[in-house]
């Protein structure tokens, strides 16, 4: 009866919020969709000649990493996972607009393409669409 | 063969896609009929997968090699029914939407498949 109590009681510790209701499950299967994306092409292309592209590669791995540790956020909810998701959000869009520009302005460095190639375009932009759909949808869940 | 169904499944995926766009659009999550035509693109790309590892079998050789070949088959077949299961998860528009995104995934999958066999 206790538990009951204090979990309707005001200021209590409750269940963890969702992120994942309504357009969050949209967000969530997107970033899955680039986690599966991003990682598994990284792994075959490091794993077969990393030698070609080393910074491509890397960074395509580093992009799912970020991309994995996101949907893992999102899935898990809580308030602690809605602020580190929005971090990761940020950087994510720092990354694709800092690797997006570099690859435009200095294609030499890039022998083969990353995810964050031309901002995305290889990946329909949902790239740099993602992260900006993303902060607004963890804001607009943020606890009143 | 392989291209036949590559070019079937891809325009079945778009299909779906719409078909649940229209869904959420109506406000209306994902249904019972919804889901028999997620099961009809699900088995196109099993046919897709069984077959291109027939062909495989038999010789064939991916113009962008075996791995990438198999990882995109595999990937092709899971898409929809992931896309589904998460439908049922949210039981509003936005589940219908998300199955909408899984078929554009999947067209795309099937564009990327052409280009790997070399079509």
């Amino acid at each position: 009866m206790t538990a009951t109590d204090n979990a309707a009681g005001e200021g209590a510790p409750r269940t963890r919020q969702k992120l994942i209701t309504g357009p969050g499950i949209l967000l969530v299967w997107l970033y899955g969709v680039m986690v599966v994306g991003a990682v598994s092409r990284s792994v075959v292309q490091i794993a077969t000649d990393f030698d070609r592209a080393p910074l491509a590669y890397t960074l395509s791995a580093l992009a799912g990493v970020v991309y994995g540790f996101i949907t893992y956020s999102l899935v898990r909810g809580g308030n602690t996972a809605r602020r580190a998701a929005l971090v990761c959000c940020a950087a994510e869009l720092v990354g694709v607009l800092t690797v997006g520009t570099w690859t435009l302005l200095e294609p030499s460095a890039f022998p083969d393409a990353t995810v964050w190639s031309d901002y995305g375009m290889g990946y329909l932009f949902i790239p740099v669409l993602l992260p900006v759909t993303g902060m607004l949808w963890l804001r607009r869940a943020r606890p009143a | 063969m392989l291209d036949a169904l590559t070019v079937a499944t891809s325009v079945a995926a778009l299909a779906l896609a719409a078909w649940c766009g229209f869904a959420a659009y109506r406000d209306q999550q994902t249904k019972d009929w919804h889901f028999i035509g997620m099961a009809v693109v699900t088995l196109l790309a099993l046919l897709q997968l069984v077959i291109g590892v027939v062909q495989l079998a038999r010789g064939g050789k991916p113009e962008q090699g075996t791995t990438i070949f198999v990882a995109y088959l595999l990937g092709a077949f899971a898409c929809v029914p992931a896309a589904g299961f998460m439908s049922l998860a949210e039981r509003t528009r936005w589940g219908s939407v998300t199955v909408s995104a899984g078929g554009v995934v999947l067209a795309v999958l099937e564009v990327r498949l052409f280009d790997i066999w070399g079509g």
